[in-house]
């Protein structure tokens, strides 16, 4: 009965999801207020049903109903409840439910603080979003149904994958998809726009929260993802440049040039429809990041083909909504830009300059994702592109991406005297070489090229960020703070160059031993000895488990103790690497379990990773900042007193 | 203004590919593993979970490692053929069940035949992964001395076997003596 009141309450969702898709839409063209009045509700009402279609699978599995298809591929009797929850988005049908839900918050969130604008504008937008649900809730019921039933039911189920048995992963496709589908907010921003043919600086200032909050999101759901690779996967790697993290590494960099392409059009009504394009690229980069990765076109070649019917709705979706998207773009975009000028030493410059990197490397990361299938597709012969063509292809517009933040940030909008500007820059430079040399040449002893470069690069976004914040302190009492926009910016940029420095050392200076161990024996592994103290069998709930027991000592000192295991899930059968990691602030040692060799002995892996923590700690302070930035008191003030006032310039609030 | 179409002309480029690559044919990709050592490995056996099949179940001999699934449509047809070669003898075919189920996985090759001298199961497809499997079905042959001397992606066929796989056999044997 619940698995039929979920499937009810879906198809109820996709009746108000359509209304709230054509009635506002076509009252916003006629200038009719009761049509356009339907948007709240209807995004309230789909929401409400959505909640009832989710909870009902949620509760499928939580009372383990096995005579639910999806709950009998996907979860076990001796499974965790924890993992019961999150095995509803495990899988295909039930992660598209779960964008239909996050869709349907969005929409709600938008409704409810979008009261001060237009009216017509702000039922374009709702309507907009519910056309993008009305194709997801037509997808799900006709080619991915959660709720369809297996008759007989089988007396249990096959399991969670072990892999994403995990407290991380369990977290991270809420939050990732959070962002996915937040990007679909400044998506309908832009179409509203160019169906009403106004785009202003006030539609800018609109935009922008939605937009850090979706980024913000993704940003948080990337580095958990990376993080949950790094323990689970027991290589002790943080990014593998595999289809599916590009999938959502490219919507991630479409959105970050969107942010900044948005402070153009907010302070000087400038890119406007290079912002539109922006905000139509990354949601369409969240699309195909959801379908195609799911889908398999990309990673298992043969998974897509078994299901045509899902494959064809797919590709017209897209079709459709991105194309539809274009198509309204090259015939409403070209009335839209404004032709205001600007200094080449200005904040707009640096700014085009980000756009443009940041658009060259998702252009690098799309075509090492799909060069592989186009060349296939041209017949022009196969190959196939790993990480280390990712890593210089990445390399290349990133690198002078970091220098230009450090003068873009101390750069004044349309026009910059150049004296003032490196008077100011003198000081960070010159920490930023001093710190980039000794950081790799004194503590880790070796000087290459790309190291000390990386290094200096972080060091320099460091000190710039933090430079507008000590002028802010040290300004006397009374005059005007650091706005949090302008805060905000340089926490994110901090942010930045923590992770450079992370990413820099860690992969310079990572040591990786494969040893074979026996019960009772030491060996020495970067600087510090591993003992192996003894193995033992414990027992998880649904699984058994081989443990390690492993002492660490540096230069005879106790250092910490790791327990790794090799766990062996009991319904599926297969075994799992649980790392045991020791974290420390500049440093983790990880210690993986391997296989038996034989007579007693084991096959240990052992790494140094320094500075592995700047990675995740980088991308939490980048969100931070977004956090700090979305929060600014522009947005929250009434938006008709704002425009009255008109938009303020000023070179000493960074946008 | 022909800058403002730039976008949906390059979507509708893209449109064909992405059609096309959803049927498309897979054959080759070229390994970076060619003519080097192929990644060491043991894993549990598809069959008995106590008993170990790696690289070195096969080592010191010419070997085909053949990588298949039994949610992989290619694999069924290519299953056929591969019991012909294990009737032929000519070279030991071992397999590596990879990103796989074990109970299904025996299933299959107890209703379809066990072409295979051993079978390892890589359930989480890491040993997939060194070995730089795109796609199963795949098939590797593997020297005497552990390299990899061919990869071959998609169906194996008769035709396959004529002009890919016997010329290089051969060449490796005589090379051998």
């Amino acid at each position: 009965m619940i698995p039929e009141i979920g499937h009810f309450a879906l198809i109820v969702a996709l009746a108000l999801a359509i209304c709230q898709g054509a009635m506002p839409l076509f009252g916003a063209h006629r200038g009719d207020r009761a049509l356009m009045a339907v948007a709240r509700p209807a995004a309230i009402g789909q929401l409400a049903f959505v909640i009832v279609a989710f909870g009902c699978l949620t509760w499928s599995f939580l009372q383990s109903d096995f005579s639910v298809l999806y709950v009998a591929n996907h979860s076990h009797r001796a499974l965790p409840d924890l993992y019961k929850v999150s095995a509803v988005w495990g899988a295909h049908e039930g992660s598209l439910l779960l964008w239909i839900l996050l869709l349907a918050i969005w929409t709600v969130a938008v409704g409810r603080y979008s009261r001060e604008l237009p009216e017509a504008f702000s039922a374009r937008v709702i309507g907009v979003l519910g056309l993008v649900s009305v194709g997801f809730l037509l997808f799900t019921l006709l080619t991915s149904n959660p709720f369809t039933r297996l008759m007989p039911a089988p007396p249990d189920g096959a399991d969670l994958n072990p892999l994403l048995q995990d407290p991380g992963l369990a977290m991270h496709p809420p939050v990732l998809y959070t962002g996915y589908v937040g990007f679909s907010v400044a998506f309908a921003f832009a179409i509203a726009a160019m169906i009403s043919g106004n785009l202003d600086q006030s539609w800018a200032r609109w935009t922008r929260p939605w937009t850090t909050w979706a980024w913000l999101f993704l940003t948080v759901g990337i580095a958990l993802g990376s993080w949950w690779a790094y323990y689970e996967l027991g290589w002790g790697g943080w990014w593998f440049w595999d289809p599916v993290e590009n999938a959502s590494f490219m919507p991630w960099l479409a959105g970050t040039a969107l942010i900044h392409s948005l402070a153009v059009t907010e302070k000087r009504g400038l890119f406007k429809s290079w912002t539109l394009l922006l905000a139509i690229t990354a949601f369409s980069l969240s699309l195909l990041g959801t379908f195609l990765v799911r889908s398999g076109i990309l990673v298992s070649v043969h998974s897509f083909a078994t299901d045509p019917e899902r494959g064809l709705f797919i590709l017209a979706f897209l079709g459709i909504t991105i194309g539809g998207a274009l198509g309204l773009y090259a015939w409403r975009a070209p009335s839209l830009d404004s032709k205001a000028g600007f200094r080449p030493l200005s904040r707009e410059t640096f700014l085009l300059l980000n756009n443009v990197l940041l658009i060259v490397a998702t252009t690098l990361v799309l075509i090492g994702t799909l060069a592989p299938l186009v060349l296939e597709v041209l017949q022009v012969g196969k190959i196939s592109i790993g990480p280390p063509w990712f890593g210089i292809a990445f390399t290349i517009p990133m690198l002078p991406l970091l220098f230009l933040i450090g003068v873009g940030m101390h750069t004044a909008w349309r026009q910059q005297a150049l004296a003032p500007l490196s008077k100011q820059l003198r000081l960070p430079a010159v920490i930023a070489i001093i710190a980039g040399i000794v950081l790799p040449g004194v503590f880790y002893g070796r000087l290459g090229l790309l190291v000390t470069v990386g290094c200096i690069a972080g060091f320099w976004v460091l000190s710039t960020a933090v430079m507008p914040v000590i002028r802010s302190l040290r300004r006397p009492a009374g005059t005007p703070r650091i706005t949090r926009a302008a805060l905000g910016m340089c926490v994110a940029h901090f942010g930045v160059g923590l992770f450079t420095l992370g990413v820099t050392i860690v992969s310079a200076f990572s040591i990786e031993s494969d040893r074979s161990m026996v019960v009772g024996q030491t060996v020495e592994a970067a600087g510090y000895e591993f003992e192996l103290r003894g193995l033992r069998n414990v027992d998880g709930p649904n699984f058994r488990a081989l443990e390690g027991e492993i002492d660490i000592r540096k230069n005879g000192e106790f250092v910490g103790q790791l327990r790794p295991q090799e766990r062996t899930y009991i319904v599926q059968q297969n075994p799992m690497t649980e790392a045991g990691i020791l974290v420390s602030w500049n440093r983790d040692l990880f210690v993986a379990l391997g296989d038996s060799l034989g007579q007693g002995a084991w096959s240990v892996r052992l790494q140094y990773k320094p500075f592995i923590r700047f990675i995740w700690v980088g991308c939490l302070v980048m969100a931070l900042g977004g956090l700090i930035a979305a929060s600014d008191r522009r947005y929250r003030v009434s938006v008709r007193s704002e425009a009255r006032e008109g938009v303020e310039l000023g070179p000493e609030e960074p946008a | 203004m022909w800058k403002y179409l730039l976008p949906i002309i390059a979507f509708a480029i893209m449109v064909p590919i992405f059609i096309i690559g959803m049927n498309r044919n897979v054959s080759e990709i070229p390994s970076p593993l060619l003519e080097k050592q192929a990644p060491q490995f043991a894993l549990q056996s598809l069959h008995d979970p106590s008993e170990q099949v790696g690289s070195s179940t096969y080592a010191g001999q010419l070997a085909l490692v053949n990588v298949w699934a039994t949610w992989c449509v290619g694999c069924r047809a290519e299953h056929g053929f591969l019991m012909e070669l294990a009737r032929r003898n000519e070279v030991p075919i071992f397999g590596l069940n990879w990103r796989d189920q074990r109970a299904p996985a025996i299933d299959w090759l107890r209703q379809l035949g066990d072409p295979y001298m051993a079978t390892a199961y890589d359930e989480d497809g890491r040993v997939g992964i060194d070995w730089g499997v795109y796609g199963a079905p795949e098939t590797f042959l593997i020297g005497a001395d552990g390299t990899v001397i061919y990869k071959h992606i998609a169906p194996l066929t008769e035709q396959v076997w004529q002009k890919e796989f016997l010329p290089r056999i051969r060449a490796a044997r005589s090379q051998a003596r």
